[in-house]
């Protein structure tokens, strides 16, 4: 079977591709667009490291088919720092030490900000909650989720 | 937040330390926040196939034949290989760190050659390419088995009619030698003392039987490699692992080809834990671009990564421990079973050497067997063994404390090791922190909050050993006066900021201006692997060494430049400086400015530490926490955690709380949910990140971190490892919380939903009647123990 032709907008840039119908998301991001932020760590929707938004909405790219985002938007961790400002997330998990190896950073840094962007005051379980998608298996997440606690402090306060 | 019982700050070394103790930004921070760190994965070749592996179905069969005639044929696929691409090896015990390995066993489990041991073991594998092509190849592969019977219980393994996985496998420390082969592989043993006489003393026994199952290390980077041969025999590989000296070494080996021809670089690597330790895709992905003279790139899937890559042992355990009336441990008795998956080399000695080794005790006997079965073979981790047998001894220990109606922290207070105890296992403590991390347990307030209904505390302490080894590392002062650093152990969590941390200190430089890499195999000298809690400790002393060759040569530089005696000139307070005969006649030169002239005082400037670090300190941790019984669901909530480690001198502070926080939830984990569930048919049912349940950000309360410091008067900062030690306390910590909730002892890991209720069931704890009264289990004396 011929292969799908498929254009989107992946962090604001217009893409073309080919692809199988039975690649992800993840398969064309990495390695199609070359785009490897996104991590595979399971790829059945479980751990959270190919986390990206589609259209907005929060989803693991591992359990979407590369031929289903045709006209659509894409964000990838690669598009969160805007030239050399770093994403406030980001600078807070550089800060705070939030990050051990790091596999599973990038996963994190896109669910929090899909988090923060609907819920700029979360409490901590509601921190908790919404990340419970993403595994880290080094940190034990404490650092994780004050470094979400305290970015969303500063950026209300901004 | 944590707070430091510091004692050290500044008092070890003779040199400003302004970045050593801080928290300061890691340098690989910016590249892992943005998506740019290339981890094994991540990294491609120009024309680079595609390499799968086939994996038995059986968790026990003869292989027959393998035909690979049609998958050869297949359009696509430009090599094949079996066992039949790997020279047997003989057998040879060969220290891994922690662990023991035998390249006999290592060649088989990673292509298995008369047998396949366990479901999911390599028999072929194939590169081509594409993914479609190299999975059609898997599937033209014909094998043909003979199936056998399987074993996967240690305790069904160690009996004499169980199936037998090697016919030559006699069992080791036992006399007279069998004359029948047996699962058993080897026996071990350590005694002081008189155990029987110290029994005999005591006034209260308790014995025990725990059961634990195995667990994996759940990194969330599967297991991944990049190889290229080229037509000259020469190869390069990208990995991710914990010693790409390591993976140099085994490929050479297993593929009969010179070290110097192989050079590893480590990538970026998401998790390790002792899991990669080990080879599995390494001398295959090279030995598949041997043959087919292009790149080869594997990766395993979650499910290959449980099937085939090392949990760590499930056990059988009994435990006996004796005190007198008044609170002293009079006698101690382990007996520990641990499966070592199909090939022999379970972390069963650690596990007997650790088993008692928090205690000053006369009379200790612990008897260990290290047994195999039809399950993938362990790998370290994290403390490899420990965890279990400590599991065993920290729940006893519990049980004493409430037959003699003690505080368990004051019961463990009054046995605990110190300086100048003689562990069982052999050696007398020199400063260690165990008294310490008790004492700041009991400061906390966590430690005297009331607790209500069906919640329980718990406390247990830990202890590890920690390695030094063969270590390497370089600084080079480049022509602008900054520092470039490399180290040869993957940085798995810190490692770069802390090292870049000691450089800084040593030579006066800024931190910015020290950019520390991981050097690949070619770039560096041998460093053995990032394990045993070594890679901080050994890297400092290494970058000391480094630091002390750059100072010398830059005062014999500085006499000449000055015209005077080199002993006039000394390195202080970050600079070249003259003193006595000379002193103030010259400008002090900072490593700066000697950078400047280097071309005019003997050209590039840099040093090299190369040592078998000795004098690790052993690290003991004491964990603290509450925990909430659901009688209706037998769910277990973690509410409150605190744990105290002695980190001997925190290089990093952040990273070392980091360790000590994993750790605890790795081991919550290990307590409340994670197992590896066999069917009667020998095959894993849980082989994903759905069954196989780790813990999520919303089953966790915050980790309180305290930093004890007991400076180890080994090292020149003081350090100690830090690693391991945090995952030994949790499992009998949460036990013994979850005994006092409901009354209910424990003793089989882990302690999941289903066990709790059927355990409340069985004592009529959750009738509609218990729950209206509200099970007043808990809650007496002034901290609830």
């Amino acid at each position: 079977m011929a292969k799908h032709h498929v254009a989107a907008t992946v962090n604001g840039d217009e893409v073309e591709f080919l692809c199988e119908t039975e690649e992800t998301l993840l398969d064309v991001l990495r390695d199609t667009l070359h785009l490897t932020g996104s991590k595979e760590g399971c790829s059945s929707g479980d751990c959270g490291a190919c986390s990206v938004t589609l259209d907005g909405r929060l989803v693991c790219s591992c359990l979407v088919l590369g031929c289903e985002v045709d006209g659509r938007k894409i964000d990838t961790i690669e598009g969160m720092a805007k030239g050399e400002t770093l994403h406030p997330l980001q600078q807070k998990f550089l800060e705070q030490a939030a990050l051990q190896c790091g596999i599973c950073t990038p996963g994190f840094l896109v669910a929090a900000k899909s988090l923060l962007e609907r819920n700029p005051n979360p409490s901590e379980t509601e921190i908790r909650f919404w990340l419970a998608g993403n595994l880290c298996r080094c940190t034990g997440y404490d650092k994780i989720i004050k470094a979400v606690m305290e970015t969303a402090g500063d950026m209300r306060r901004a | 937040m944590a707070e430091t019982n510091g004692t050290t700050n500044g008092a070890v070394l003779d040199i400003p330390q302004t970045y050593v103790g801080t928290r300061t930004v890691r340098p690989d921070g910016v590249d892992k926040v943005t998506g740019r760190a290339r981890f094994a994965a991540d990294f491609n070749l120009p024309g680079q196939l595609v390499g799968r592996v086939l994996r038995s179905p059986h968790p026990h069969a003869r292989i027959i034949s393998i035909d690979t005639s049609k998958a050869q044929a297949l359009p696509g696929v430009k090599a094949v290989i079996t066992r039949d691409d790997f020279a047997d090896q003989a057998s040879e015990l060969i220290p891994a760190g922690e662990m023991m390995m035998n390249y006999r066993d290592v060649v088989r489990n990673v292509m298995a050659r008369e047998k396949v041991l366990y479901e999911g073991h390599a028999v072929a594998a194939v590169a081509a390419t594409s993914v479609a092509v190299a999975k059609k190849a898997l599937k033209l592969i014909d094998v043909k088995y003979e199936v056998l019977p399987h074993v996967i219980d240690v305790v069904e393994a160690m009996n004499p009619s169980a199936p037998v996985l090697h016919p030559d496998l006699f069992t080791a420390g036992v006399e007279p030698k069998p004359d029948k082969a047996s699962n058993v592989a080897k026996r071990i043993e350590i005694a002081i003392g008189d155990i029987e006489a110290g029994f005999g003393k005591a006034d209260v026994i308790v014995e025990r039987e725990f059961n634990t199952a195995p667990v994996h290390q759940g990194y969330i980077e599967p297991h991944a490699a990049l190889a290229t041969v080229s037509e000259d025999g020469t190869a390069e590989v990208w990995v991710t692992t914990q010693g790409h000296f390591i993976v140099r070494a085994h490929c050479a080996r297993l593929l009969g080809m010179d070290i110097s021809k192989i050079r590893v670089t480590a990538s970026e690597i998401g998790g390790g834990f002792g899991g990669k330790t080990v080879v599995y895709l390494e001398p295959l992905a090279v030995a598949l671009s041997r043959k087919a003279k292009r790149p080869v790139k594997m990766v395993m899937s979650r499910e290959e990564v449980f099937k085939a890559s090392g949990p760590t042992s499930g056990a059988n355990i009994r435990v006996k421990l004796g005190a007198s009336k008044d609170g002293k441990f009079v006698a101690g008795y382990a007996e520990l079973r641990y499966q070592a998956g199909a090939f022999p080399g379970s972390p069963v000695q650690p596990g007997v050497f650790c088993a008692f080794a928090p205690y000053d005790m006369e009379n200790v006997k612990v008897v260990g067997y290290d047994v195999v079965s039809n399950r993938p073979k362990v790998a370290a981790y994290r403390a490899p063994g420990a965890p279990i047998s400590e599991f065993a001894v920290e729940s006893v220990v519990d049980e004493i404390a409430k037959k003699l109606d003690i505080d368990p922290v004051e019961l463990r207070l009054q046995n605990a090791a110190r300086e100048g105890t003689k562990a069982a296992y052999g050696p007398k403590f020199g400063p260690i922190g165990l008294t310490e991390t008790l004492h700041a347990v009991e400061k906390t307030n966590h430690y005297t909050t009331p607790l209500q209904p069906w919640q329980g505390r718990g406390v247990a302490s830990g202890f590890w050993f920690n390695i030094g080894g063969e270590t390497c590392a370089s600084l080079t002062v480049n022509e602008d006066g900054t520092v470039s650093l490399v180290a040869g152990t993957p940085d798995i969590g810190g490692l770069r900021a802390s090292l870049a941390a000691v450089a800084a200190d040593e030579l006066g430089v800024p931190y910015e201006k020290v950019r520390p890499i991981i050097g690949d195999t070619g770039s560096i000298g041998f460093n053995f692997l990032t394990g045993g809690s070594r890679s901080c400790f050994s890297g400092a002393m290494a970058i000391v060494e480094a630091a002390k060759e750059i100072k010398a040569d830059l005062c014999r530089r500085a006499a000449k430049l000055w015209d005077c005696k080199p002993e006039d000139v000394e390195f202080s307070h970050g600079a070249v400086r003259a003193k006595g005969a000379a002193a103030g006649k010259h400008t002090p030169m900072t490593v700066a400015d000697c950078a400047k002239v280097a071309g005019k005082t003997g050209g590039p400037i840099g040093g090299t530490g190369r040592i078998n670090a000795q004098g690790a300190g052993p690290s003991f941790g004491t964990h603290l926490v509450d925990v909430e019984v659901d009688p209706e669901t037998g769910r277990v909530t973690i509410l409150r955690y605190t744990v105290a480690q002695d980190a001997g001198r925190a290089i990093h502070p952040s990273y070392v709380e980091g360790q000590f926080q994993g750790g605890a939830v790795q081991g919550i984990g290990w307590a409340l949910n994670e197992e590896y569930i066999y069917g009667k048919d020998g095959k894993l049912q849980n082989a994903g990140f759905l069954d196989y349940r780790m813990p999520v950000a919303s089953d966790l309360p915050m980790i309180d971190a305290i930093l004890v410091e007991v400076p180890n008067p080994r090292h020149p900062y003081g350090v100690r490892g830090v690693g391991e030690t945090p995952i030994v306390p949790p499992m009998a910590a949460i036990a013994n919380a979850i005994e006092q909730a409901t009354g209910v002892r424990f003793t089989e890991l882990p302690m999941s939903p289903p066990k709790v209720l059927k355990a409340l069931r069985e004592r009529g704890l959750n009738t509609r009647e218990a729950l209206r009264s509200g099970n007043g289990k808990n809650g007496h004396g002034k901290n609830g123990h």
